[in-house]
């Protein structure tokens, strides 16, 4: 955890880009190597560490400080006095409070690490690390193309590290103070990575993901101060432990929920994510995959028990099912593949969250398989569209049109990411299938048919865009690819987990996610997914598998006739252009459908917005006005 | 099996008609001569016809569609003239762009006279096409099978094995 | 092993069966417009002389994903047939389906990117109702699974009518018949030529009818599923009310011409949105 931190220093300093690279390669290394070996050393147990310094906790206070002073620095050069107003609310408040009160609770565990924290790890430390590999070729070539933006890759680096230091201190933590102290680490790092290129557009949205996610941190700060004050403990298994035997804990568990859905880019604060699209691709896979948006689901995951049945269960479950549904009709208007990832990132944490909300043990194991799964596809997705815009120097979609001819290897990587987003047999569907099941179960109609006009809604967006990427252009030439070695392991990785993972995810779910659950709800539930099914869903899987290899053969044993595409009789010679009606000769051009007329992303935004804030407002007040 | 003769599906060509043919081509489809009796489909489509009707006749904008047309029909397909006009151009051959009949691009198999051509003969025609199909349908096969012994045998030579089969005697009737 | 008999039963006789619908489809439907029609066996004319034709193709591997298609769907029918989860059904219907898409969309041809985007679109459409119609069955017998729901003890169709009138509304798409054959049809509607299939031809052209036919089976399954129940008379009473519905599909397909786009979508989703919710709804407020 702490070895980020420290490749983060070195590579602050070191200014040369073949050590730089070096450091980058052996740290991502180490990260990913040390995060599988502390998951396989401390596979099934419980693992709680106390820490008995008071110097830390000052220490942490310290920074703490500083980074509002940071904040407040910052806003007062670019005139944002939103940021520092909320900064200099939550400050104070958690100053206040560990001066007086927090010295009087006794804390058994400072660090939990069970199941669910090493399942975080694994997803940080490889996701995390091998996003971190990419960025070396990457930043190369994007200060190459963007000669306009001062090259800060050292800064870019470290900050990248530090994030990930921040994230496994999150999952890691269970005593909430530590944990609110990286929650605030990863807002600044979030803010800083944003910002990286200091154009006005940039700089503005870092300050609107920076403002955002200091109101949920002022939510959880009061919920700290709150459940410090009220409830005299400061962690956060004690809390779920009450709440499950009975306490009301009604209040923290809305607060940190709303800083929860706040930090996972629910409506109504989804617009600092897709702002969040300015930044370098690195930054952007690594906000929206493994970090960042992820502990905020992270977080609500953990309160699911607490949060099952009741009010403040429901609003993140309606937030989540609104959000899902919303963003997934926005996602078809986009032509933009960054921007349609961010709005499929944005509905599919609201499915998590729903499924968080919901609590129940079904929809907890559907949420915490969407966590991985989403992971490292959004991931692969990202960093390939990174490198495809490098190399046709557009992400448009419309511009990948017969990528299969023109870059086959991206083409592949997209599909395999494409396609283990909604296909049926691989873990999102399953996924999917299993949330389906819970929301019925636990009775959330209005949820149910949110998923189920979601789901439709994904599949439009994501099949066209496969459309776009198979479509074989005739005589057209192979373009020269620049895709580095660097980003080629990345990738090569990436796609490797996402498939792998679809074989492993019985496993997974059967000696991870399974006992983690049974410690909430009881030992008896049989397998959410029956053993026929698995076995479906494996076979499924196979038959895709052998997809390429079958086409292969099948291609090379073929022998039709090659003829041109039918277009009316008018084509010139290929499938390329046609004769006009003046006999003039004209380039074809297919264009894939956006229904932007009536899906339009304002006002699906403005009634996500709405709808979303409107459920978030009637249950603060209820909890805060039940509470006061 | 000659299933062709039992399901023809037909694309209907445009030249330069007056409409007045094409009028009497669609009425085929109508409930009074019902050619869907006969298994036979408007398609629409080049790539899924056996028999090319064209209409009219063939002029200097149009004869690069028609050949196109034609070439995008999977073998084994037939190309009928419908109307005077499409077999000898008609009334309107003398005009400046006209080309004359349908035979001037595409290697016509048959023709029905007439102006307009009545659905009788009409009719008459496809049916006579499906004759046509039957045969070409065997050519094909034929064809193939000679071409895939072309193949074996280049091969074999390849191996460097027996060339003692005389080639002659298999591209003797290569077309 | 009485599953496998019924799945290779499946494999073996399903497309004789719906291609024999869809020889009566067409009698009816010429009956209905005033002519005498083809013969019964028509379909398998076609089918067979278009194996006959030669194989002619825009590109490569656009045939081979026409051949995942008919895999696809024909794996999907044996799920249904063995008893399966209907959920893992509708997945695998979507998988299959969207090989045909990806296929016509690899052609890279006008009418075939049309047929392939408006095909994309009609599952869209009807996506949320079949979802709905599993979650329907699910909320009566408490289970997903096909096996179950033909021994429920009950007929469904009095628990789930707005569901059932949703589905037919949604079915009328999945078989192709006007006024929402958007994508491709049967018929002389030809503003975009042959939509989807425009550049299959041959071989591949049979391989997509033939799962067409394997799909109009299963689809008809779906229906039977409504009826049924575990009395002698159950699977009679099925069986009557595949006939009827399809019989109702012809009819509906001969009454109305093409639909535009915009109201195929938002009427499919209003019809999941208002009758299959408050189905859902109303049950739910009865098993409380
Ligand atoms: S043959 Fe007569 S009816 Fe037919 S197109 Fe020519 S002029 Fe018209």
């Amino acid at each position: 955890m702490l070895f980020p931190l420290l490749a983060a220093g070195l590579l602050a300093i070191v200014r040369n880009g073949k050590l730089q690279g070096f450091i980058v390669r052996v740290s991502a290394l180490l990260i990913a190597s040390g995060s599988i070996l502390l998951a396989v050393q401390t596979f099934g147990g419980r693992l709680s560490i106390r820490v008995e310094s008071e110097w830390l906790s000052y220490g942490m206070l310290a920074l703490d400080i500083a980074m509002s002073v940071l904040i407040v620095v910052f806003a007062i050069r670019r005139r944002k006095p939103m940021a520092a107003i909320l900064t200099l609310i939550q400050t104070p408040l958690l100053i206040w409070f560990e001066l007086s009160n927090g010295h009087g609770i006794v804390i058994a565990a400072d660090m939990a690490i069970d199941r669910l924290a090493i399942l975080m790890a694994l997803i940080i430390g490889v996701v995390g690390s091998l996003i971190c590999v990419y960025t070396i070729p990457y930043m190369k070539e994007y200060h190459h193309h963007h000669p306009e933006f001062k090259d800060r890759t050292p800064f870019f680096l470290a900050m990248l590290f530090v994030f990930l230091s921040a994230m496994f201190g999150i999952v890691f933590s269970n005593n909430l103070v530590w944990m609110y102290f990286f929650w605030e680490v990863t807002t600044l790092c979030s803010f800083l990575l944003i910002g990286y290129t200091q154009k006005k557009e940039a700089v503005d949205n870092a300050f609107r993901a920076l403002v955002m996610n200091l109101a949920g941190g002022v939510g959880f700060a009061a919920a700290v101060v709150y459940v410090g004050m009220n409830l005299h403990t400061m962690e956060l298994s004690a809390l779920i432990e009450m709440g499950l035997k009975g306490t009301i804990v009604i209040v923290p568990a809305v607060l940190l929920a709303f800083a929860g859905l706040v930090k996972a880019a629910q409506m109504p604060f989804s617009s600092w994510l897709l702002g969040a699209m300015v930044a370098p691709t690195p930054s952007s896979a690594l906000l929206h995959s493994s970090t960042m948006v992820k502990a905020g689901v992270f977080l609500i995951i953990r309160l699911a028990p607490i949060l099952s049945g009741n009010i403040a269960g429901l609003m993140v479950a309606m937030v989540g099912g609104i959000t899902f549904l919303l963003a997934s009709l926005a996602a078809i208007s986009q032509t933009d593949a960054k921007k349609l990832l961010a709005w499929s990132t944005v509905a599919n944490l609201g499915l998590i969250v729903a499924c968080g909300g919901i609590g129940t043990y079904e929809a907890v194991w559907a949420g915490i398989l969407l966590i991985i799964f989403h992971a490292v596809s959004k991931s692969l997705l990202f960093l390939s569209v990174g490198t495809v815009e490098h190399n046709i120097g557009s992400r448009d979609i419309e511009d990948m049109h017969g990528m299969v001819t023109k870059l086959p290897e991206m083409a592949v990587m997209l599909t395999i990411g494409i396609a283990a987003m909604f296909l049926a047999p691989f873990g999102m569907l399953i996924s999917k299938w299993a949330a389906l099941r819970a929301f019925i179960d636990s009775d959330n109609v209005l949820i149910v048919m949110a998923l189920v006009f979601g789901s439709a809604a994904t599949l439009f967006y994501w099949t066209k865009w496969l459309g776009k990427i198979v479509a074989v252009l005739g005589r057209s030439a192979r373009l020269e690819n620049h895709i580095k070695k660097d980003e080629w392991v990345s990738l090569g990785f990436h796609a490797a987990i996402a498939v792998g993972l679809c074989f492993l995810f019985p496993v997974i779910s059967n000696r991870v996610i399974e006992p983690y659950l049974e410690g909430f709800y009881g030992t008896q539930i049989q397998s959410v997914l029956s053993a026929g099914n698995t076995n479906l869903v494996l076979m499924m899987l196979g038959m895709v598998l052998l997809m390429p290899i079958a086409m292969y053969v099948y291609v090379h044993l073929q022998d039709e006739k090659i003829l041109t595409a039918y277009m009316s009789g008018v084509n010139q010679g290929d499938n390329r252009g046609f004769t006009d009606s003046f006999g003039k000769p004209k380039d074809m051009y297919l264009a894939n459908w956006y229904m932007d007329k009536y899906l339009n992303e304002k006002t699906l935004s403005m009634i996500g917005i709405a709808a979303s804030a409107t459920t978030l407002a009637v249950v603060l007040m209820m909890a805060l006005g039940g509470a006061l | 099996m000659p299933f062709f003769s039992k399901s023809p599906w037909i694309i209907h060509y445009d030249g330069s008609s007056c409409n007045g043919c094409d009028i009497e081509v669609l009425a085929c489809l109508t409930p009074v001569y019902d050619v869907e009796r006969f298994g036979v489909i408007n398609t629409g489509n080049p790539k899924h016809a056996d028999i090319l009707l064209i209409t009219g006749s063939v002029n200097e904008q149009n004869k690069d569609v028609i050949w196109q047309i034609y070439n995008q029909m999977p073998h084994p397909k037939v190309v009928a003239a419908i109307g005077i006009c499409a077999t000898s151009g008609g009334i309107f051959a003398d005009c400046y762009n006209v080309l004359g009949g349908v035979d001037k691009v595409l290697p016509v198999d048959l023709y029905v006279p007439g102006c307009a051509a009545r659905p009788e003969a009409i009719i008459d025609g496809v049916v006579k096409a499906l004759g046509i199909l039957g045969e070409k349908r065997k050519k094909m096969v034929a064809r193939a099978k000679r071409k895939k012994m072309v193949t074996r045998l280049k091969q074999m030579k390849q191996k460097g094995g027996e060339s003692h089969v005389r080639k002659s005697a298999l591209s003797r009737h290569d077309p | 092993m009485k599953t496998w008999m019924i799945v290779s039963a499946y494999i073996l006789f399903a497309p004789l069966l719906g291609g024999l619908l869809a020889g009566i489809d067409r009698k009816i439907t010429a009956r209905m417009q005033g002519r005498f029609g083809p013969p019964v066996l028509q379909p398998f004319y076609d089918v067979l002389k278009l194996f006959e034709k030669e194989s002619v193709a825009v590109n490569h591997v656009q045939n081979f994903y026409i051949l995942f298609f008919l895999i696809g769907v024909i794996f999907t029918g044996c799920l249904f047939f063995s008893g399966g989860d209907l959920l893992m059904v509708i997945f695998a219907l979507t998988l299959a389906n969207i090989f045909l898409i990806l296929g016509a969309y690899s052609a890279n041809s006008p009418y075939s990117s049309i047929g392939a985007l408006r095909e994309l679109m009609l599952m869209m459409a009807y996506e949320p109702m079949v979802f709905l119609v599993a979650i329907g069955f699910y909320m009566v017998t408490g289970s997903f699974g096909i096996s179950n729901l033909v021994q429920s003890n009950k007929m469904l169709l009095p628990y789930l009518p707005g569901i059932f009138a949703g589905f037919l509304y949604i079915l009328t798409i999945k078989m192709r018949k006007s006024p929402f054959d958007l994508s491709m049809s049967h018929h002389a509607h030809q503003e975009i030529v042959k939509g989807i299939t425009t550049e299959f031809s041959g071989s591949t052209l049979a391989l997509i009818e033939i799962a067409h036919w394997y799909e109009n089976l299963f689809l008809m399954g779906f229906i039977f599923l409504f009826f049924t129940w575990t009395s002698p008379w159950g699977p009679v009473v099925g069986v009557l009310a595949c006939l009827v519905v399809y019989f109702l599909e012809i009819l509906i397909d001969n009454s109305f011409a093409r639909a535009k786009w915009q109201y195929v979508l938002s009427s499919s989703w209003a019809v999941a949105a208002t009758l299959g919710f408050a189905n859902v709804v109303i049950l739910q407020l009865l098993q409380k």
